[in-house]
């Protein structure tokens, strides 16, 4: 509550320097999320696609809690990234094993050689 | 203020460092180790954010619990010959060299972007406690959770049911 004993300029000085700041953030963000889905589309090993994949929701983690940081709503922002954790942790795991199994089948981790897929 | 500044933006470039390394190291155990510290790097952020039950979360099961998935599923794979690293190498610098440009053009693209768009930020949020905003507010959210805990659990048993008669046979 503290944002509204603020006078008008105050206000509107801080709600320049926070603009500011969330779009810093944003650009890193950005930044990290393209390092994430170049990883993904450039990789030949299936585990660091999976890598790729992290690095992508690390970039969506640290918008979501900027965007909560700026508008001064870090509640709903954590609630949503233990969410997205939690499924983060089950998508990785259902992967690594879906990734073994491949491992087992084919001796490799190459992508190059799932071509034998049916299908 | 500015000192505050400083200090984000060098934990920032921190981050970008660590994917970086992430994605070009040779490695896999590397890569993986680089992915817990970007995580380790991101829970500073976030404490520095105001959301410190979200960064222990991530502290505790991105850099702890994923990376020793990671590393587990690293150590029941093949090691590489020498001559498989040789021929690796000197692909993946032709693969990845690029990226460092790539994240420089995208970082830059993005700033010049902002001075094109305007936001105004909407109103304090009414509830400002974690605990309550989780336990009253979204239960569709646990709901999900759940759901999704229990998918996980029955396709792991079903995957590693599936290696273990291969096995047998």
């Amino acid at each position: 509550m503290w944002w509204f004993y603020l006078s008008k300029e105050k206000r509107k000085k801080m709600n320049n320097e926070m603009v500011t700041i969330f779009w810093i953030y944003n650009a890193f963000a950005l930044m990290l999320f393209a390092a994430g889905v170049y990883c993904v589309v450039v990789t030949r090993s299936l585990i660091r696609a999976l890598i790729g994949l992290e690095v992508m929701t690390k970039a969506a983690t640290l918008l979501i809690i900027v965007g909560g940081y700026v508008t001064n709503n870090t509640a709903a922002a954590q609630a949503l990234v233990i969410t997205m954790i939690v499924l983060e942790v089950v998508v990785i795991v259902v992967a690594a094993g879906i990734v073994l199994n491949i491992y087992r089948h084919n001796d490799s981790l190459d992508i190059r050689k799932l071509r034998n897929l049916r299908g | 203020m500015e000192h505050q500044f400083y200090f984000h933006l060098m934990m920032l470039i921190a981050i970008i460092l660590a994917a970086l390394w992430t994605v070009i190291s040779r490695s896999l155990l590397k890569a993986a180790l680089g992915l817990a510290m970007t995580s380790a790097i991101l829970t500073i952020v976030m404490f520095k954010l105001d959301s410190p039950l979200a960064a222990v979360f991530e502290l505790s099961v991105c850099a702890g619990l994923i990376t020793a998935i990671f590393v587990s599923t690293i150590s029941l794979t093949r090691i590489m010959t020498h001559q498989e690293i040789m021929a690796q190498s000197k692909d993946r610098m032709k693969r990845f060299g690029v990226l460092p440009l790539i994240i420089i053009f995208v970082g830059v693209g993005m700033w010049l972007m902002t001075k094109k768009l305007s936001i105004t930020l909407p109103p304090q949020a009414t509830e400002t406690d974690v605990r309550k905003v989780i336990w009253n507010m979204r239960h569709l959210d646990l709901i999900g959770q759940a759901i999704m805990l229990l998918a996980g659990v029955f396709g792991v048993v079903v995957l590693f049911k599936q290696g273990k008669e291969k096995e047998d046979e």
